[in-house]
């Protein structure tokens, strides 16, 4: 039995004075999909952004591999790969530009492969165009890109089917499940009906949590 | 199995690799977004040109407070610069990118920080003394203006970084950074217009560059572990 990638134990938050979620325990385990669901406000967002590390204001414990987190953050931050509702795109910079600087500081890679990625999410003649010039689902397609080229376990992923359109929506389902199936773990927020064998469903309902 | 878990299959990059494309890409998007470059500078230039119109053209005046105004000008320039420094990152997400790199984010701020000091601080710094001049200053004061401004503007853009930070979640912050920073601001115009008098008056500026040195490593070293700080906060209320 393999060790869980990521547990969260006891988890509670509260934002403006309501509790999103109370004594909220999870495992993400290796080589599985994890789908939050809930209704708008539920505490998705709020939630996805606890387990990246990016939200600290909630009260439990969170391990990575079994250790707590807080003491491993930059090997944790080394393992995981984060697209939040705010993709991270300049829109001064080219779409290989933008990807290039969603890829500093984690590991080297080469322009080729930069290109081979931006072509791979259907970008291909984008690569030197500035994002401002490209639609919403074709930035999106920018951050997604990184996916195609991680070599992190753990994918945390807000609202990933966001503007993109059929062809898009199939081939990041794709991504996702060959990802679970290689040994990673990801963990989605998502309205479109993502139906993938085996998936974990956390369901957040306001004020009550039921797994 | 844990090992076939982490990722260690590729090369990792090296933290000063990540320092330097943080500030290559910082001035990479300012450059294509030239108003952002310009605004300060303008601010600066616009400043400076008004006291004469404004108060007096006279020469004495000018030669007296030349210096006073070529500092507050570039004081308020950079206040008014400061809230770029993080919200455009903020607003598209870079900045939860930059957080969630696995490289220690005091440096990754740093970086940021002297990349915002290169593009607004230091065309300050190089259009000075053409106003210097244009104020009457003298050429030894001109030079020791430029050198306290040199060492002033980074302190300005380290101290501000913090403010900067901490003022990120919310909607208005332009009046609360105002609020926090100038305060702060004080002691560095105060010697560094003083360097300049000290230096017209024919007395030694070694001991007010010294403190002035002091100011910039202090605020180098130990605003962006403050201002990483900050950057959690916000982010963890956003």
């Amino acid at each position: 039995m393999s060790k869980p990638l990521l547990q969260a134990t006891n988890l509670q938050c509260e934002r403006d004075g309501r509790v999103l979620f109370d004594d909220l325990s999870l495992t993400i385990m290796p080589a599985t999909l994890t789908r939050v669901e809930g209704p708008n406000g539920a505490g998705k967002t709020t939630l996805l952004r606890i387990l990246a590390g990016l939200n600290e204001n909630y009260s439990g414990e969170v391990h990575w591999l079994g250790a707590p987190r807080a003491a491993q953050r930059e090997m944790f931050q080394r393992n995981l790969l984060y697209i939040g509702h705010r993709t991270g795109i300049k829109a001064a910079l080219t779409a290989q530009e933008n990807l290039a600087a969603l890829m500093a500081g984690r590991h080297a890679v080469s322009a080729a492969t930069l290109r081979a990625a931006l072509a791979g999410t259907g970008l291909a003649g984008y690569e030197d165009v500035p994002c401002s010039q490209l639609s919403a689902g074709q930035q999106r397609r920018v951050a997604l890109a990184r996916l195609l080229i991680s070599d992190e376990p753990l994918w945390i992923l807000d609202e990933a089917f966001t503007a993109l359109d059929t062809h898009g929506v199939a081939a990041l389902e794709r991504l996702l499940s060959d990802h679970a199936q290689r040994g990673g773990a990801v963990v989605v927020t998502t309205h479109h009906d993502l139906e993938v064998p085996g998936m974990q469903r956390i369901r957040l309902v306001p004020d009550k949590v039921a797994v | 199995m844990t090992a076939k878990l982490q990722a260690a299959t590729t090369v990792p990059v090296g933290v000063v690799a990540a320092m330097g494309g943080v500030v290559r890409r910082d001035l990479q998007a300012s450059f294509r977004q030239p108003q952002d470059l310009l605004n300060p500078l303008l601010f600066f230039m616009m400043v400076v040109t008004l006291f004469p119109l404004g108060v007096s053209p006279e020469e004495s005046f000018l030669r007296q407070s030349g210096s006073g105004i070529l500092w507050v000008a570039a004081l308020l320039s950079t206040l008014l610069s400061l809230d770029h420094l993080f919200r455009h990152d903020f607003d598209n997400g870079t900045l939860e990118q930059l957080v969630l790199q696995p490289q220690p984010l005091y440096l990754l701020v740093l970086a940021k920080t002297l990349a915002h000091w290169l593009v607004t601080g230091l065309p300050l710094v190089l259009l000075a003394p053409v106003l210097a001049v244009m104020l009457h200053l003298e050429g030894n004061s001109i030079a020791i203006l430029c050198l306290t401004l040199l060492i002033g503007t980074p302190v300005l853009s380290f101290i501000g970084s913090v403010g900067a930070a901490l003022t990120l979640g919310l909607r208005s912050g332009g009046v609360l950074l105002s609020l926090l920073i100038i305060p702060l601001y004080i002691p560095v115009l105060i010697f560094g217009t003083g360097t300049v008098a000290a230096a017209a008056g024919g007395a030694s500026v070694g001991a007010y560059l010294a403190l002035m040195g002091a100011f910039l490593v202090l605020s180098v070293t130990l605003a962006p572990f403050a201002s990483a700080a900050a950057l959690r906060i916000s982010l963890s209320n956003s």
